[in-house]
């Protein structure tokens, strides 16, 4: 059926391919159908929900720098939470939930997958379009209507959910315990469960799209990484968010109807609850089985994208394209059976914890592979310091040094006197935050012009971008691990109630202050990306010299991307100052890459691929 | 010390505006070329040599971090299983730390070294079965390592035998503090729920079960040294954990069962009063504390509490509500003679509900 439909899709296609369609403001701009619209749609509001996120961190690292004081700006944006200019304790625990639940889902999720995985799929595989359109505007609405819903619950008398982005139970699920578990909470999990079917619907799409519509010659194994990337994370993603979205149904059960999914034997406000016999471990079994995968979620596609950035600017093909692969696939099988390494100290039984620990270090064989690779694609190359490569290079840099500290905590042991302490803090904020953002602008820097019909970033502005923030995110997160390993818990509003953490104040005054030069720069971007968007300097068709198929479209959007026929593709897409036969020049003199579509030339013999 | 670290960072940050602003006011020229917005050799000569800074720079911040931080490390363990977990902590820390030494050298060496200039060829380098197969196994076999190490402490932490004089201890957590239950002279726990709460019978002990009578409830943790504790860990109302640092003990309280953990105490209060490492601590916080009370009197306000004498605690660490951050309780290993003396002078819970 789909086949079929696929047949005939191309056949539409393929007659309109030469003549303009008359098109609305609407129907261009706002329920587009079209895939490079749409992920420019989710990229823009992926980077809002990213300016709330980060703008959230900013207001809760002030706090923890100078606990307790007054501030203006406290006023300004939490007025009534901040009396006096002084933070309340439970904004200051809905902060900390709320920017934790828009960075991973709505900026590092939606923001960084819903953008490059709908502009790149059906570019670099040679697709007119996404498999379904239609599906993929729903996609793109209900992730809209979820930020909006998300946003709203910042607003609610009772403010918006502060029971952590794990939203434990009892927690969220009693609003006599903190106030912000009344509504506040119930938007939390009604946006959440529409962000689940727009991740469902825009994943299914992904997956159909890349198995169904690559055009003639494009095998999986000529397939470009960033390709691999987002159609295993979108397979990760249709595998493991319906769990969360079940989890999330019970527990609104348990909210509003009196089931006892996760609640038992609970004495609070005076009186003791009906619930008897549930789990709030059964909660974090089904919370982590999304949870950990997440995690690859969000970080594979920037794995992918930096693959494709570092061959591209390097010259060189990626070494070890194969075990690229590889690699992938078993970081998304093992994704899916590591969960458990949350909840080593949950109560769950020791056991349990042994055979978490065994699968989670595991996980570290595929990423070592990973960042050797890289560092042997850099070897010898002839690289291009644009942006994106630096923002590429940096990401393999925060990967490895956040991943290294994943061994610790992955470490049944070691977790048990670092769980929840800063030390975690540090740690995924460098393998997962860090890298993934630097996986997204590196994604931004390189594909701007694609998606911006050839205008181009400043690289200038780009440069200084990348390196305060480089500078900025390590002194922010590597400082951190050492107030962990003091034993410092993380989510307290305070480390001053009792004196014991006092020694620390002055490195977290320190993490502040760079926290906000490096939220400052983020400004710089934000100008770059909207001046460029206006006036940016046109660039050429193919302007990093690049051999994927999107850079063979004309720069002018066109719905079915290609103006005559779709290119037929005879080459993997990693050949990059490969050599003719006898080694004087390159394959096509003069020039450092063939294009994925251009055919063999002849004594040329095809890599293994 | 703040004023310092402050002015370091933004040095730091003003180095590399400085150099942006270069970068920036160098190419402004250059950028009307052909090239237009992408990296020409200039950038990439520039960007090369930032790479070596901004290695210089990671290494710095990285010894810096362990010479200056390294001292806020926790104490050496207090408690018997500890010292296997401190010997684990340091081997994979010394472990991952070669390793990003010698990772991020390459890395940035690499970029540096193979900048793009014009008319350099890259090698067409794709495959080495022989160098991906060596550089698969050699984690497999660190790991291996590190994965049967942990695993055996693991088991030996958390598949505890109970000694025959093992103490038997409650902790009891309700929004936002701590109560410890001690099994009395029976060292038996009697039988609670939270449906038996009532007046001041706080735990919800069964009135009705013998075995409860002489249990003796305290908010404060006394534990004999030398001898191993079982904690049995209650909850009234959402999740807690019971975080003890000193003693590399950890584990969450959930409502509507009872999770467990032990270890045996092997230092004293009073000895790890004594010990280098707290005195210097101690001074050290009693100095900041100081000159902020000094700021405070100045102000008209209160000075803070003097804190000249470290006291174990146990935290909550598992986010509870508004007040989480204070639900602390204070810990107190002490011989069993001044043990014996203390428990004697506590309420058993029939004495309390006599009265």
């Amino acid at each position: 059926m789909s086949v079929d439909a696929t047949a005939l899709d191309h056949h539409a296609h393929d007659d309109h391919g030469h003549h303009d369609h008359h098109q609305t403001f609407i129907s261009k701009y706002i329920f587009s159908t079209d895939h490079k619209m749409i992920s420019k749609q989710y990229l823009i509001t992926g980077l809002l929900m990213g300016v709330i996120g980060i703008a959230m961190s900013i207001l809760f690292r002030i706090q923890l720098a100078w606990p307790e004081q007054s501030f203006t700006i406290f006023e300004i944006f939490l007025g009534k939470w901040a009396p006096e200019g002084v933070m309340d304790p439970s904004i200051y625990l809905s902060l900390v939930t709320i920017h934790g639940t828009i960075m991973v889902f709505f900026v590092l999720t939606a923001g960084l997958s819903g953008t490059f995985s709908n502009l790149l799929i059906p570019l670099q595989i040679g697709a007119r379009d996404m498999a379904s359109g239609f599906l993929n505007m729903v996609s793109y609405w209900l992730f809209f209507l979820s930020s909006v819903i998300m946003v709203s619950s910042l607003f609610v008398e009772a403010g918006p959910a502060a029971a952590g982005w794990t939203i434990y139970p009892p927690l969220s699920a009693l609003p006599n315990s903190i106030s912000a578990s009344g509504a506040g909470m119930t938007l939390w999990l009604v946006s959440m469960a529409i962000f689940i079917a727009s991740s469902l619907l825009g994943s299914l799409n992904y997956i159909v799209t890349v198995i169904n519509m690559r055009t003639k010659g494009m095998s999986m194994t000529r397939l470009p990484l960033t390709i691999w990337a987002f159609f295993v994370t979108a397979i990760i993603g249709v595998v493991s968010f319906p769990v969360l979205l079940s989890a999330a149904l019970l527990l609104i059960m348990d909210r509003s109807f009196g089931t006892s999914f996760f609640l038992s034997d609970i004495y609070i406000g005076g009186e003791v609850l009906h619930n008897q016999g549930g789990s709030p471990v059964l909660f974090e079994h089904l919370f982590w089985f999304l949870g950990h995968p997440e995690v690859y979620i969000v970080l594979l596609p920037a794995l992918g994208i930096s693959s494709e950035v570092i061959a591209t600017n390097a010259r060189k093909p990626i070494f070890g394209y194969r075990a690229m692969i590889a690699s992938i696939l078993a970081i998304a099988f093992l994704s899916t059976i590591v969960w458990g390494h949350h909840m080593f100290v949950s109560g769950m039984n020791p056991f349990l914890g042994s055979v978490f620990t065994f699968t989670t270090l595991l996980i570290a064989i595929p990423s070592a592979v990973k960042a050797f690779n890289y560092i042997t694609t850099l070897w010898k190359g002839n690289l291009q310091f644009n942006p994106a490569m630096l923002f590429s290079i940096g990401l393999v840099s925060t990967f490895i040094t956040g991943g290294l500290t994943g061994i610790i905590l992955g470490d049944s042991t070691l977790d048990i006197n670092v769980h929840d302490t800063y030390f975690v803090v540090a740690h995924f904020h460098l393998v997962m935050g860090i890298s993934a953002l630097y996986g997204l602008f590196a994604g931004v820097y390189h594909w701007f012009p694609k998606m911006f019909e050839g205008r181009m970033l400043n690289k200038n502005l780009g440069y200084v971008h990348f390196w305060v923030t480089a500078i900025g995110s390590y002194a922010v997160f590597f400082p951190m691990h050492f107030i962990g390993m003091a034993g410092l818990p993380r989510r307290y509003y305070s480390n001053t109630a009792f004196p014991y953490f006092d020694d620390l104040a002055d490195v977290n005054t320190m993490i502040t202050v760079a926290a906000i030069i490096t939220a400052a720069v983020q400004l710089v971007f934000l100008y770059n990306f909207i001046s460029s968007i206006f006036y940016g300097k046109r660039g050429p068709k193919n302007p990093w010299k690049s051999n994927t198929l999107e850079w063979t479209t004309e720069l002018k959007h066109i719905h079915g991307n290609w103006e005559g026929e779709i290119p037929h593709v005879y080459r993997w897409s990693y050949d990059y100052s490969k050599l003719n036969e006898d080694e004087t020049d390159y394959v096509i003199p003069g020039q450092d890459y063939i294009p994925q579509n251009i055919p063999l030339q002849p004594g040329e013999e095809e890599m293994n691929h | 010390m703040t004023v310092f670290l402050v002015l370091i960072v933004i040095a730091l940050f003003a180095v590399a505006i400085w150099q942006m602003s270069k970068i920036y006011a160098l190419s402004k020229g250059n950028s009307q070329g052909d090239n237009g917005e992408v990296a020409n050799g200039k950038d990439n000569r520039i960007n090369a040599k930032l790479m070596v800074m901004f290695m210089v720079f990671l290494y710095f911040l990285m010894f810096y971090c362990f010479w200056h931080y390294s001292k806020f490390y926790l104490p050496e363990a207090s408690s018997a299983h500890g010292s296997k977990y401190d010997n684990l902590m340091f081997i994979s820390i010394a472990l991952i730390m070669v390793v990003q030494v010698i990772t991020q050298f390459l890395l940035h060496f690499f970029s540096y070294k193979y900048k793009g200039e014009k008319g350099k060829r890259a090698l067409f380098y794709a495959d080495n079965d022989k160098l991906e197969f060596i550089w698969t196994i050699i984690p497999v076999i660190v790991l291996a390592g590190l994965i049967i190490y942990g695993l055996f402490t693991w088991s030996d932490i958390m598949n505890f035998e109970e000694d025959e004089d093992a103490l038997v201890v409650e902790l009891y957590a309700q929004r936002f503090n701590w109560k410890a239950r001690y099994a009395g002279d029976d060292n038996i726990l009697g039988d609670a729920n939270v449906r038996f709460i009532e007046g001041i019978n706080q735990l919800g002990i069964d009135p009705s079960d013998t075995d409860g009578s002489d249990d003796v409830v305290t908010t404060e943790l006394h534990l004999p040294v030398g001898r191993q504790v079982v904690f049995k860990l209650r909850s009234q109302d959402v999740l807690h954990s019971a975080y003890m640092p000193h003693f590399r003990a950890q584990m969450n309280v959930v409502p509507g069962m009872i999770t467990q953990f032990s270890f045996t105490p092997t230092v004293t209060t009073e000895e790890i009063r004594e010990t280098d490492y707290m005195q210097e601590k101690m001074r050290t916080i009693q100095q900041i504390r100081n000159e902020k009370s000094k700021v405070l009197v100045a102000k008209g306000e209160p000075a803070l509490d003097s804190y000249d004498e470290f006291d174990y605690y146990l935290l909550c660490n598992k986010i509870c509500g508004s007040s989480h951050y204070n639900m602390q309780m204070k810990i107190i290993v002490e011989t069993q003679e001044e043990y014996d003396e203390w428990i004697k002078g506590q309420k058993t819970f029939a004495q309390s509900m006599t009265e």
